[in-house]
């Protein structure tokens, strides 16, 4: 049972923890949390994977069904990306709409997926103007310990890679693999105090001054970011951090399915 | 139940009175319960029971909130049973609908009937119930495993509630229908039963059956409730296995 | 004797739903139950008369050879049975389950670690895990604080030791800061484990709490209410908090005391 408001003592242990360079878990400050990815988890998705980083566990599925191109786009499928995070998951849940933090996570993560053009939505047009595929990214959040963005993302690119079209459902052709062309990596970082550190868990999380999440793609590009938290990074910060951010990508990505091929 | 063209609806028995999956009428499918799989939350179980998929979570007693739905002289019961997007064929919209709001009430009021809430006033007991893959009877794997949930959070109820589905497909009576024998069976009733007194706290029916049907059908829904019950304390105890009393003597 | 204890009237069928809807509605619920808090005598005295480990699971009925149901426990047509999951335990002239989770269960006398939630005008309202906030009023503070100036002396977020001094029938909880060791904890991290298990955390005599002190340097208090406190070296503290997690998941298992000190003397991973 860890559902325990942050203590102001808390506070000032993990401070004092990262001023020496240590985190309250034992971890160094740039070591990431053990990550198991299940893929394939729900078979009423098209694509879906659980993805347990440390106790932090959430379960993506990838759902492709026929719809129509935006009028804007007419050559174009489309992309909707929405994270859950449901009561099951931390005592902190408040009922009523999702909250801000809720739509933070869920833009975060789809910014990142169409940045890095991880699918090809020109390749989701069955009928320009007329019909294509939609691609629904649906986050479901079970247990919140700590740094739900990265696990989500690397859900959701997990499910991704596993998703087939269903043509054949919906009387189209015949299935095939939704083709993934780039897989997009977050990586957060938060700040306690002068120290930066990779993967945060839910108490250092209470505890932060200032987080920053850079998502990374396989080529060595930067496709997304995001600035959260009260805090403050530098410039050079954050090039430090970019460099970071690169190196955990590239072993992250080892360890989805397929590894770090699209 | 889906009413579709005669043309369109599977045989769901075959000459040999076997189920479309090769089951027999009173025949489970396969159940399988872990008690304590979440981190966060207080008790928790995860049912695959069949196709189905069920995490459940158990929050309390603890404050309300909002204050204004707390009551003076018991805890508040609040049931959550929501599906996935991703858990239905068809993506199901996010959120709570008509369906779902229906069977938390339903759900919270079943477990009310067992947990002795006077014994928490002014507080609330979150029981939250998430279908991550749903193949017909997930409400009744939702009851499983919120049942789970709330023995491993310790909070006292006067007996574990396990749950099956009674339907009638090809003209028989069979429990633990699957999706294809809910959608063109001509009967389905889930119900949720405690076992140590003998009452259902759950019960619901939709389709047709003759009264001698309905008594039949209760019968083999308290038999198949005492399975599901077998495999619910076997969990519990696996979960416990490596425990001892806690007490310094 | 018994039958003055039946709390509850089992229902009676066919009479008029609205003469007794409350006992109506919860038609497997019609019996005392002794489970929830705060029941002052939920302890026996009295030698343990069962040496046999008997797991209990909700619902099953107890052997209670005579003794007046305790925590965990219901009685229901003069049988008792379980509430909870747990182990038996016949200490006259109590029975009881001696539960392996739920929540803290307040007991006058008890020392715990409260979190301080709000302030108020002439009090704060703590977190002790229980059920429910309790208020810890000006007057049981050893300081003199005049009116809405509580938010000077101890603000949301602060952990303090209190003690329980009383529970009211309808579970409000009091507590006080005036006393020996009690106060504002300062420096240092807290560790939860189940309250249930703070007996184990504790040990014999106090033999499991001095051989963690004794191998990691730190100081250690501990709450009733299955809140630790730990301070000391980073290292000591972390190796503390990780014994404190074995034996919160391992609980009792044979050999637990051998395990733990292995463990701390880094002959035995966690």
């Amino acid at each position: 049972m860890t559902n325990e408001v942050t203590t102001e003592i808390l506070a000032t242990h993990v401070m004092e923890l990262a001023k020496s360079g240590k985190r309250l878990d034992g971890r160094a400050l740039d070591e990431y949390r053990p990550v198991k990815i299940t893929p394939g988890y729900v078979t009423s998705a098209d694509g879906s994977a659980l993805v347990e980083l440390g106790d932090t566990k959430v379960l993506c599925g990838v759902k492709l069904e026929p719809g129509t191109p935006y009028a804007d786009t007419p050559n174009a499928g489309t992309l909707t990306t929405n994270a859950e995070v449901v009561p099951l998951s931390s005592p902190d849940y408040e009922p009523g709409p999702p909250s801000p933090a809720a739509v933070e996570l869920s833009r975060v993560v789809d910014r990142a997926i169409r940045a890095a053009e991880t699918i090809d939505l020109k390749e989701l047009v069955v009928t320009p103007g007329e019909k294509c595929w939609t691609c629904f990214v649906d986050i479901h959040i079970l247990d919140d310990c700590g740094n739900l963005i990265d696990a989500a993302l690397l859900a959701a690119a997990a499910a991704l890679k596993n998703a087939v079209l269903p043509a054949k459902r919906f009387e189209v052709g015949e299935d095939s693999p939704l083709k993934v062309h780039h897989i997009p990596i977050e990586t957060t970082f938060v700040r306690l105090g002068d120290a930066i550190v990779v993967d945060p868990t839910s108490e250092e999380e209470g505890t932060t001054q200032g987080r920053l999440t850079i998502a990374t793609d396989e080529t060595g590009n930067v496709v997304a970011m995001q600035k959260g938290k009260v805090g403050a990074f530098s410039p050079q910060d954050v090039v430090s951090l970019v460099d970071r951010a690169l190196a955990h990508g590239n072993r992250l990505r080892t360890l989805l399915p397929g590894g770090n091929h699209p | 139940m889906g009413s579709v063209g005669a043309k369109d609806v599977p045989q769901l028995l075959d000459a040999n009175g076997k189920r479309i999956d090769g089951r027999g009428l009173e025949e489970l499918r396969p159940l399988k319960i872990e008690a304590g799989v979440l981190t966060r939350a207080n008790g928790s179980a995860y049912v695959e029971w069949g196709e189905n998929k069920v995490m459940a979570a158990v929050y309390g007693p603890r404050e309300v909130h909002p204050r204004h739905m707390q009551e003076n002289t018991k805890a508040v019961v609040q049931c959550r049973y929501n599906m996935a997007s991703f858990s239905v064929d068809e993506r199901k919209k996010p959120g709570l609908d008509r369906r779902s709001q229906e069977i938390s009430k339903v759900i919270s009021e079943a477990f009310e009937s067992v947990l002795f809430v006077e014994e928490y006033p002014r507080t609330s007991i979150g029981i939250y119930i998430e279908i991550l893959q749903a193949n017909a009877g997930t409400r009744c794997a939702g009851i499983v495993a919120a049942s789970v949930a709330l023995a491993d959070a310790g909070i006292p109820m006067s007996d574990l509630v396990p749950a099956i589905a009674v339907g009638k497909v090809g003209g028989k009576l069979a429990v633990d229908l699957r999706k294809e024998e809910d959608n063109y069976g001509e009967a389905d009733m889930p119900m949720a039963l405690v076992p140590k007194s003998g009452r259902l706290v759950l019960l619901q029916m939709e389709g047709h059956m003759t009264a001698p049907e309905m008594a039949q059908a209760l019968e083999m829904g308290v038999r198949g409730c005492q399975q599901v019950y077998e495999v619910q304390k076997d969990a519990l105890k696996r979960r416990y296995a490596i425990q001892r009393p806690t007490e310094a003597v | 004797m018994e039958e003055q204890r039946e709390g509850r009237r089992p229902r009676r069928e066919g009479r008029r739903p609205d003469h007794h809807r409350h006992h109506d509605r919860r038609p497997d619920h019609r019996s005392e139950h002794r489970g929830g808090p705060p029941s002052p005598a939920s302890h026996g005295t009295g030698p343990e008369l069962t040496n046999e480990r008997i797991l209990v699971l909700p619902g099953d009925e107890i052997d209670a050879r005579g003794l007046n149901p305790g925590y965990g426990t219901y009685r229901e047509g003069g049988k008792v049975f379980a509430s909870v999951m747990g182990i038996v335990s016949l200490r006259p002239p109590i029975a009881r389950v001696i539960p392996f989770s739920g929540p803290y269960v307040p007991t006058v006398g008890d020392m715990v670690i409260a979190i301080v939630m709000d302030v108020g005008p002439t009090y704060w309202l703590v977190d002790l895990r229980a059920s429910h906030y309790a208020p810890l009023h000006h007057s049981g503070t050893p300081w003199k604080i005049e009116y809405g100036e509580c938010g000077e002396y101890l603000r949301p977020g602060d952990s303090i030791v209190v003690q329980i001094e009383g529970i009211d029938p309808t579970s409000r909880i009091m507590v006080t800061m005036n006393g020996d060791g009690l106060g504002k904890l300062s420096g240092g991290i807290l560790q939860m484990v189940s309250p249930t298990k703070v007996p184990r955390i504790i040990g014999k005599a106090g033999s499991m709490i001095k051989m963690i002190q004794q191998y990691t340097g730190v100081k250690v208090v501990v709450g009733q209410n299955g809140r630790i406190w730990l301070d000391g070296s980073p290292e000591g503290i972390l190796k503390a908090r990780k014994a404190l997690q074995i034996i919160d998941v391992e609980g009792q298992r044979h050999g637990l005391t051998d395990h733990i000190k292995l463990f701390l003397e880094g002959k035995e991973d966690g």
